[in-house]
């Protein structure tokens, strides 16, 4: 139950010494994870399905729906941000299971995320519109409405990142008061709820609105 | 009356404060409420459409979970990085 993250070592550049941090150990494990994953299902690929391949196909054939569904078939070309999205939130939520500290409980990692779609979002609309057209766009209704609509486009990804750090930090805060509270069983109802429950709901709200506002992108 | 100690004093207020800022918890349950009651009419009327009204409901929550989000956020702030202690 700890709000800042642990400082695991420092390292050592030159005579800067950069903390690093738990969150950035445990994307390592997880991209480790994703990476070797990724390896193996891509090379082992065959007409007869092993049990790997199968959960592979299950997991692109969801995103691939989940993608044709909320931002149409023209804009197949997402697939694989939005499956690697998924897959990194799915693992990162699930992480607290192992007891590591999420990364998502980190409101450096949700951010990073959120600029990620913010910056796709920008991107779609200055090619569905035209640089002029974008930049008309901020001054629509009404010139006087500018600023209000530039902070309106900020406040997209910083409800984003705050919804997802706030979900899963919550989660991890309650489950660390009620572990020091009652140690037996009972967290395990909580971690069920929090981790798995909470972690998966969030990641798929994540990817969900990540396609939804680059879908909407104007 | 002894003499109370400014940060003490400073403390409770925050934890105080920490709390009343969970009250804002209550509009984002009545409507999450609210919202989650339409879908299950929604669904009795279609079930055929279930895939794409619980899609729809989810966003919609996600949505209104902001403030109460905001609210959670403020009172662990005001709990484990208290930004006013630093003025003491």
């Amino acid at each position: 139950m700890q709000f800042f993250p642990r400082v695991v070592f420092y390292w050592r550049v030159y005579n800067l010494s950069v903390p690093v941090t738990e969150t950035v150990v445990v994307t390592w494990f997880i991209m480790a994870v994703l990476i070797a994953a990724s390896y193996y299902a891509g090379k082992s690929l065959g007409r007869k399905a092993g049990l790997f391949q199968q959960l592979a196909e299950v997991f692109y054939e969801g995103v691939e729906r989940l993608v044709e569904e909320t931002m149409g078939s023209e804009r197949m070309g997402f697939v694989p941000y939005i499956g690697t999205l998924a897959a990194f939130l799915l693992l990162s939520n699930l992480s607290g299971l192992l007891t590591l500290r999420p990364p998502t409980a980190d409101l450096s990692t949700t951010f990073g995320l959120a600029v990620i779609t913010f910056g796709l979002v920008q991107r779609e609309a200055v090619r569905r519109k035209g640089f002029a057209g974008y930049l008309k766009s901020f001054f629509e209704p009404l010139p006087l409405l500018a600023p209000l609509n530039i902070i309106g486009s900020f406040a997209n990804p910083v409800s984003m990142a705050f919804r997802l750090f706030g979900n899963i930090l919550g989660g991890k805060i309650i489950t660390g008061l009620i572990y020091s509270a009652v140690p037996l069983l009972v967290p395990v109802a909580l971690h069920f709820y929090f981790d798995v429950f909470a972690g998966v709901l969030q990641a798929f709200i994540f990817v969900m609105l990540t396609a939804v506002f680059v879908s909407m992108a104007d | 009356m002894p003499a109370v100690d400014g940060k003490a004093l400073l403390l409770a207020f925050s934890a105080l404060g920490a709390g009343i800022a969970m009250i804002g918890g209550l509009g984002t349950g009545i409507g999450q409420g609210i919202a989650a009651g339409k879908a299950a009419e929604a669904v009795a009327r279609q079930p055929e459409a279930q895939g794409d009204i619980i899609r729809t409901l989810l966003l919609g929550d996600a949505v209104a979970e902001t403030s109460a989000i905001y609210c959670l956020i403020i009172a662990l702030i005001l709990i484990f990085a208290n930004p006013l202690l630093r003025l003491l």
